[in-house]
């Protein structure tokens, strides 16, 4: 128990100190998400809405088909990446393996069927509402699409922010893919895992806090966006 | 019959339209000229909307055909739902949306726009969001919109089957006005006083079939059919 309080004040006084390994950690941490997290969302919107105003045969099957993605296993995600990329693999001569870029690939593919999937429920909705009118108005469904983009932008924002969640969340693709490399692939959950296992509490201790703070603070944005899109209809 | 550049008459040729064997709209056939403001009067679920948004390409007929004189007469109409559905933006671009989908330039657009706020007396709210606006408001941008669009034909679904009564007078007002700049006007209502102020002729749906087609003066006296009888009367006795 005195080992517990006295690793807990000590990942205060890193945090509070703005300890430079700490935040080397974290910023890496963030450049990796918000990087996959921009990635899936330019690639994941357009598809949600698409899919939500396209009829194609298939339909259905593509749906269900990206929403049994949202629940793919980070780690085989990794394992995927981590073939595509050795040195041995299809993309090896790139020399990506165990960099930053190789963490933020595979955390796109994680997150985009995650963005895509709750942006087709959210596109689905509004289109349900707009397609008449829309298409009394002369307006394609694929024309539909920047339309619903842009009118159900707060509501998307949350699927956006599921995916950030999501990528900062997870640990095994971007330990395979990254290798959890000291100065080079460490990001926050890998050293939690880490740290945590050699005995370094306050360390992982400290991580956890500020991981637990971002999730926090995603999910009270989406409550309060959830809850002004009710209250303006927005 | 047919003017030139006209997308009227509109024909209707046995139309159906049937959900699981059912059929709710049952082999209508109907021609609508240039000319008469016309009312499509009938029951709850006579199949009024159906019929309309038949007509207006938005919903695809089990059999017949929906027939118009040009080759692209989508162009050329509109429509006003009963509830009105506003985009998320203000009143203002709501209407420039439209006209952008024409291929309207901003400055034609903002030219046009600004007329039909004007004639629609909302110049006042055009800056706010349009969901935000009292439903007669938002039913007044939805016909104010529509009409930038300068449609030969507007169709109107119900349009004042949600506003009070001061609201639906200004509706009507608006409807006149469009009729009477020349746009064919079909509109569906079940409010027999609404028919009696607008309808120059009456079609007469009950249960997805035609009772029967007359002018307004004669329906209101002497109605054809026993079904537009009984509804005459059963509006009497209320
Ligand atoms: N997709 C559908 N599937 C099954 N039934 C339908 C469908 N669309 C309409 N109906 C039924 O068809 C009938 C006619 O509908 P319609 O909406 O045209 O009636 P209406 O004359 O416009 O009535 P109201 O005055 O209530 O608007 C109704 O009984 C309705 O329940
Ligand atoms: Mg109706």
């Amino acid at each position: 128990m005195n080992d517990f309080s006295q690793a807990f004040s000590l990942s205060l006084d890193l945090i509070f100190s703005l300890d430079a390994r700490l935040a080397e950690i974290v910023l890496l941490s963030l450049r990796v998400s918000l990087s996959a997290v921009l990635i899936a969302t330019l690639i994941g919107l357009p598809l949600g809405a698409a899919l939500a105003t396209l009829r194609f045969p298939g339909r259905r099957t593509v749906n269900a088909f990206l929403s049994s993605l949202m629940g793919l296993p980070p780690v085989v995600v990794g394992l995927v990446v981590y073939l595509l990329l050795s040195r041995s693999g299809p993309m090896g001569s790139l020399g990506l393996l165990f960099t930053p870029t190789a963490m933020i690939i595979a955390q796109s593919l994680l997150i985009t069927p995650i963005i895509a999937s709750l942006a087709r429920q959210v596109s689905e909705d509004l289109w349900g509402e707009y397609r008449d009118q829309l298409t009394s108005l002369g307006c394609e469904p694929l024309r539909a699409v920047p339309t619903i983009l842009w009118d159900g932008r707060y509501r998307l924002t949350t699927a956006v922010l599921a995916g950030f969640g999501r990528a900062t969340a997870e640990v095994g693709a971007v330990m395979i893919v990254g290798g959890n490399i000291d100065h080079v692939t460490r990001v926050m959950t890998t050293t939690i895992a880490l740290e945590t296992s050699k005995g370094n509490l306050s360390l992982a201790l400290a991580l956890g806090m500020i991981l637990i703070t971002l999730s926090l603070t995603i999910n009270v944005a989406t409550f309060m966006i959830r809850d002004q899109v009710k209250g303006e209809s927005l | 019959m047919t003017l030139p550049g006209s997308i009227l008459p509109l024909k209707l040729i046995d139309l159906t339209y049937a959900v699981d064997g059912q059929k709710l709209v049952q082999n209508l056939t109907l021609e609508f000229t240039q000319g008469p403001k016309t009312l499509i009067l009938g029951p709850n679920g006579a199949g009024k909307s159906l019929t309309l948004r038949m007509a207006h390409g938005l919903l695809k007929p089990t059999s017949g055909q929906v027939q118009w004189q040009q080759r692209h007469p989508q162009r050329h109409q509109a429509m006003v739902f009963q509830r009105p559905v506003m985009l998320r933006r203000s009143a203002a671009a709501n209407i420039d949306y439209a006209l952008g989908l024409k291929g309207l330039g901003k400055a034609e657009a903002a030219e046009l726009r600004n007329e039909v706020l004007a004639k629609t007396g909302l110049s006042g709210i055009a800056t706010r969001p349009a969901r935000v606006l009292s439903i007669g408001e938002q039913q007044r941008l939805a016909i104010a919109r529509a009409w930038a669009l300068r449609p030969q034909v507007l169709f109107l679904d119900e349009p004042t089957a949600s506003l009070d009564p001061k609201a639906t007078r200004a509706i009507e007002d608006l409807i006149e006005t469009i009729h009477a700049a020349g746009t064919k006007i079909i509109m569906s209502t079940h409010d027999m006083g609404q028919a009696k102020r607008l309808a120059d002729e009456i079609i007469f749906l009950n249960q997805g079939v035609l009772s029967e087609r007359t002018a307004a003066s004669d329906f209101f006296t002497s109605p054809h059919s026993a079904e537009g009888r009984a509804f005459l009367e059963g509006e009497l006795l209320l």
